[in-house]
């Protein structure tokens, strides 16, 4: 009976039968193509893109040097040097990130007490020159104050999680 | 004044010459053309059933993919690796492709319409097949390349063990046709086509010739994945391109001799439309063509073992009982075509 059944199977060719009919149902399916420079595919708040120092709402800028992301930091790509400012606060000289070190891995946000240091949903910032992936204070500064309401928002979407 | 045209092609030698490249040129452009858009066609299709578009930025829906791709490969620099033979390096490419426009002179388009209409046309068809292992071997071995010979190699051996099941395949429609003309196996069949009393010999058929093609799934020798590209690794720009338009140009080949040998041909089914003729062919053609993708699209690649064995043992021994039993049935009822 087994026997039959093999040689039946065998002869009318029925797996590969099978096999064919799913493919054609395929062929006729929606494609799952998105034409990515003028559609993209969705992004989670938690999305780990690039680097920004955030500042609080009267313009203070947020970090205050405890060189907490610096420490935690698993490739060492954060190098910071700290100097009392001229009203006495607590702030950094030097910030820097080098983006080429960087893994992405969102740990410096995750260490940063007061939200300074954090990982915003940008993606597409690839330059022509190495050099400009050496991120320093006035690059991220810059960049936080470009990002600031999308990384608020992101953040706010996050907190419940945190 | 056409008639003096007219007289001047068919009389006159040179006028005769003209009219043969003329011909061969109505041959070859449209077979060109349709190399070309069979590239994009297995894009396309291949993608659509791994539900994914295929090309579609080079032109409306990527139809100028094929000549970007052409003048991609043209603008490459063609290098010959130093061990190989020169002559045979830059020869073996030539005369796969020239093997594969060469076979499409005794295809009938429709009735009258083949530029040689010889009366032993398959025979030919089945040469010109043969011939094609020479290409291969040649290209192995002349790239002074351990994997390009050992590629090479088991290519050829594939090709010749498929060929000799096709050739039994080719000896049950004779045997219903009566004759090796092309053109009188189509007309034996406006009865009924080959494929429905021969639909084994259809299936083994098919196979068989996807083997000879090297397509998937017996496309180890040229595995994309395994031995990158296999007996033409040390190949680059003209001479691949050459090398992949040959077999794109076998797999239509191929796909021609399936329809003029079990799906009729140029004639429409049931016999409508005959009016159609040459169109019908086209549809048929590209209906096996779509069946090669579709294969090559959703089976795993055989090993080169498992494809030796099913080769020799399963398909011969089918086919060749296959021709006695038609052999058998023909001769007890009396179909035997030419008999008196």
């Amino acid at each position: 009976m087994a026997f039959l059944d093999r040689t039946a199977r065998g002869l009318l060719l029925s797996e590969l039968v099978t096999g064919l009919s799913l493919t054609l149902r395929y062929f006729f399916h929606r494609k799952a193509t998105i034409n990515y420079p003028y559609e993209k595919g969705p992004i989670s708040p938690r999305f780990k893109g690039e680097h920004a120092l955030r500042r609080y709402p009267n313009g203070e800028e947020r970090c205050i040097a405890c060189k907490l992301c610096e420490a935690i930091c698993p490739a060492q790509a954060i190098t910071i040097e700290a100097e009392p400012r001229e009203d006495g606060s607590r702030r950094t000289t030097r910030y820097d990130i080098d983006m080429t070190k960087c893994i992405y891995c969102g740990l410096c946000e995750e260490a940063c007490p007061v939200d300074a240091i954090v990982e915003g949903p940008n993606f597409e910032f690839a330059t022509e020159t190495r050099e400009e992936l050496l991120y320093n204070k006035d690059k991220l500064l810059a960049n936080g104050d470009r990002w600031e309401p999308e990384l608020a928002r992101r953040l706010e979407l996050d907190a419940p999680y945190r | 004044m056409v008639n003096a045209v007219a007289n001047f092609l068919l009389n006159d030698p040179i006028g005769i010459v003209i009219l043969t490249v003329l011909e061969a040129l109505a041959i070859l452009v449209p077979l060109l053309i349709g190399v070309a858009y069979m590239t994009y066609a297995e894009r396309k299709v291949m993608a659509a059933i791994q539900l994914r578009k295929g090309p579609n930025v080079v032109g409306w829906f990527g139809l100028l993919q094929p000549f970007a791709d052409a003048i991609k490969m043209l603008t490459k620099e063609t290098v010959i690796p130093s061990g190989a033979n020169r002559v045979l390096f830059i020869m073996a490419p030539m005369l796969t492709f020239v093997l594969a426009m060469l076979a499409w002179a005794v295809i009938p388009m429709n009735n009258g319409w083949a530029v040689a209409d010889i009366n032993v046309g398959v025979l030919y068809l089945f040469a010109i097949s043969s011939l094609g292992v020479y290409g291969i071997i040649v290209a192995g071995w002349a790239s002074n390349s351990k994997y390009a010979f050992l590629g090479a190699l088991r290519s050829a051996a594939q090709m010749v063990s498929y060929e000799v099941s096709m050739g039994f395949v080719l000896v049950t429609v004779l045997l219903c046709a009566g004759s090796l003309n092309l053109t009188t196996i189509v007309l034996a069949q406006q009865k009924i086509w080959f494929c429905i009393p021969l639909f084994p010999m259809f299936i083994i058929f098919f196979i068989s010739a996807l083997a000879e093609t090297n397509r998937a799934p017996f496309d180890l020798a040229e595995g994309e994945s395994e031995i990158v590209a296999g007996f033409f690794v040390e190949y680059s720009s003209m001479s691949f391109g050459l090398f992949f338009l040959g077999e794109y140009a076998n797999m239509i080949l191929m796909s021609a001799m399936t329809s003029i040998l079990f799906l009729g041909g140029w004639l429409g089914p049931f016999g409508i439309l005959p009016v159609l003729g040459p169109i019908w062919l086209i549809l048929k053609i590209c209906a096996c063509l779509f069946v090669f993708i579709w294969v090559r699209a959703s089976f795993p690649r055989y090993r080169y073992d498992q494809l030796m064995r099913l080769g020799w043992k399963v398909f011969l021994p089918f086919s060749l009982f296959w021709v006695v039993l038609t052999a058998g049935v023909l001769m007890a009822f009396g179909w035997l075509p030419n008999a008196s």
